[in-house]
């Protein structure tokens, strides 16, 4: 109960600010310009392959859907820190976080509503990007299926940063370092996937193991892997653990 | 109704609550005097289980800090040194989030929302933001909160701090108001301020608590030994050293004055400031003497400082150790 006190509260917060009408205005942007190309994209190679003669039509979810979603993946690395950056920085800058530690509230439920409150203004960010798949199904007829899960994919990426983030903003009371040093993990999270392709060591695939984006490899697909799955739940639950341990030592050192 | 006893905050280099014993018992109000850093925040933080103790226990309700926080949670009202508002909030909104989150019973928040914001007097800005709000409405706001789940203690760090002269009194009236119904402890480096809003005293420095004790006392001690400041000009200007010596010898047979000390003496006047003994009125005295030597009285006054004498005597060790700027800002502000 307590949780959803503190959810709404932060929600209220986020659409009273210009952060989330900002985010959204540039998710927004950014994946239409990503959907358009595609599909321009799709049009051009069909109506090669059309004039080569094949019988058999491109793939709309292989062409468009799972490029589309690929990127946006990719967005998501960006637009997490804006969201996350604030959500403790800020309580520990204006003196409000007192208010908070001093109410009986349980840690958890604290940090569970405001990770809750991330997470519901990210499913609404991602929302926007639903308006452009009905496009696809106003002019054809994609299978709805992979692109469900490409979309769980998405939400449980966005989950497992926005852990992270929640984390990284109980470090420090400065909401700009939060946002810039949970870019950095965002950013390292997706390029830790490249050192695959150096070489097949055990090393290297632990390694690449633990970059979110090559867990999104197979939703983006439509294929659902628990293995994935689990990866993304697993990274949720050690962001919100940390941020339990976190919380607990402001208080020893304030 | 609150119960401490040896309470202990160590930091890694410094120890800024050391071994801190005292009780406060229902209804009182109790002023937590001392200079900046000497470790009002820190108790207080404890007291409210913002953070652990170190060592020694702490009971609130009869509810330990450490052992049962949630319980003490419940009962206290804390208002820390800067009001912890949102400032993108409504006050009503915010008071509703804080009369959910300190776990006030659904069916009773709004007419007790109403209530706490009659007895602040915010109930006019009830649907502004707070960040729009002057200082001194935000401060009540902040004392809004803190005591919108009824509690039966009140914590209050500094609340009079950064207001101006009119809305320090609109606080302390509304801090003596809310006496009745919880006991409250209140911090603060003002003395005038514990002389009007507490009953009783308690002097921190350094971590230590140096005094303890009832206000009747300390007033007492306040107005038992007064303290006159003298101003005295001869007649035709007639200024000299002798002059001075014996305006001053003067005043020393005066009965009932215990000690003159010579304060300055040029311009062609004297200054003097008189010590009495306690349960006399020496100031008649002092003006008739001067009168009939066939001087002229300039300026007689009575000095009134001994509280802050008092407090600066019991943390004086401050001045001597540590060159800290923040004692004498204390000192001069109050």
């Amino acid at each position: 109960m307590n949780t959803f006190t503190i959810a709404r509260k932060e929600l209220s917060s986020y659409f009273r600010s210009p952060i989330a009408y900002g985010v959204m205005c540039f998710f927004a942007l950014i994946t239409g310009f990503f959907f358009y190309s595609a599909v321009r994209f799709f049009l051009q190679q069909s109506l090669q392959s059309t004039m080569m003669g094949q019988s058999v039509p491109l793939n709309v979810n292989e062409w468009v859907v799972r490029n589309v979603l690929s990127n946006m993946s990719v967005v998501g690395l960006f637009i997490i820190p804006m969201i996350t950056m604030r959500l403790f920085a800020e309580e520990k800058r204006t003196g409000t976080i007192e208010l908070l530690v001093t109410s009986p509230l349980r840690d958890f439920e604290i940090i569970l509503g405001k990770w809750l409150a991330a997470f519901i203004l990210y499913l609404a960010i991602l929302g926007i990007s639903v308006l452009n798949m009905l496009v696809l199904f106003a002019y054809g007829n994609p299978d709805w299926r992979p692109m469900a899960v490409g979309y769980l994919g998405l939400i449980l990426q966005g989950g497992c940063l926005l852990a992270i983030g929640t984390f990284i903003s109980t470090a420090t009371r400065n909401q700009i370092v939060a946002g810039v040093a949970t870019f950095g993990v965002c950013l390292l999270l997706w390029v830790l996937d490249w050192v695959s392709s150096f070489e097949s060591s055990k090393l290297f695939s632990v390694i690449s193991y633990l970059s979110v984006t090559s867990h999104f490899e197979s939703f983006a697909r439509g294929v659902l892997d628990t293995k994935d799955a689990i990866y993304y739940l697993s990274m949720i639950v050690f962001g919100l653990f940390m941020t339990a341990r976190s919380m607990e030592s402001i208080r020893w050192r304030a | 109704m609150i119960k401490v006893e040896g309470l202990t905050k160590r930091y890694a280099r410094n120890v800024a609550v050391d071994h801190i014993s005292f009780e406060v018992e229902k209804g009182q109000i109790v002023g937590f005097l001392g200079p900046n850093g000497a470790g009002k925040t820190t108790t207080m933080r404890m007291l409210t289980c913002f953070m652990p103790p170190t060592e020694g226990s702490a009971q609130v309700a009869g509810f330990d800090v450490t052992e049962n926080p949630m319980e003490v949670k419940r009962r206290i009202g804390y208002l820390p040194e800067t009001p912890p508002v949102y400032p993108e909030m409504e006050v009503i909104e915010y008071l509703d989030f804080v009369g959910r989150i300190k776990g006030v019973p659904k069916a009773s928040l709004n007419s007790r929302i109403d209530e706490v914001m009659q007895k602040c007097a915010i109930t006019d800005v009830r649907n502004k933001e707070i960040g729009k709000l002057s200082k001194g409405y935000r401060q009540r706001v902040g004392l809004a909160q803190a005591i919108v789940h009824n509690p039966d203690v009140l914590i209050l760090d500094e609340p009079t701090s950064g207001l101006d002269p009119h809305q320090i009194i609109e606080t302390r009236d509304l801090i003596k108001g809310l006496a009745g119904d919880h006991t409250i402890i209140l911090s603060t480096h003002i003395l005038p301020e514990v002389e009007a809003t507490c009953q009783r005293v308690m002097i921190i420095n350094r971590g230590k608590l140096v005094a303890t004790d009832t206000m009747e006392n300390l007033s007492s001690r306040l107005h038992g030994a007064e303290t006159v400041g003298v101003e005295v000009i001869p007649r035709d200007g007639a200024f000299s050293p002798e002059w001075v010596r014996s305006v001053r010898e003067k005043l020393e047979k005066v009965a009932g004055v215990s000690r003159v000390i010579g304060k300055d003496a040029k311009d062609g006047r004297a200054r003097f400031t008189v010590e009495s003994q306690t349960g006399t009125h020496v100031r008649p005295e002092l003006a008739r003497a001067v009168i009939e030597a066939g001087w002229q009285l300039n300026e007689l006054h009575g000095m009134g400082l001994s509280l802050e004498e008092i407090f600066l005597e019991l943390t004086a060790s401050n001045y001597e150790d540590t060159p800290e700027p923040a004692p004498q800002a204390a000192a001069e502000e109050a």
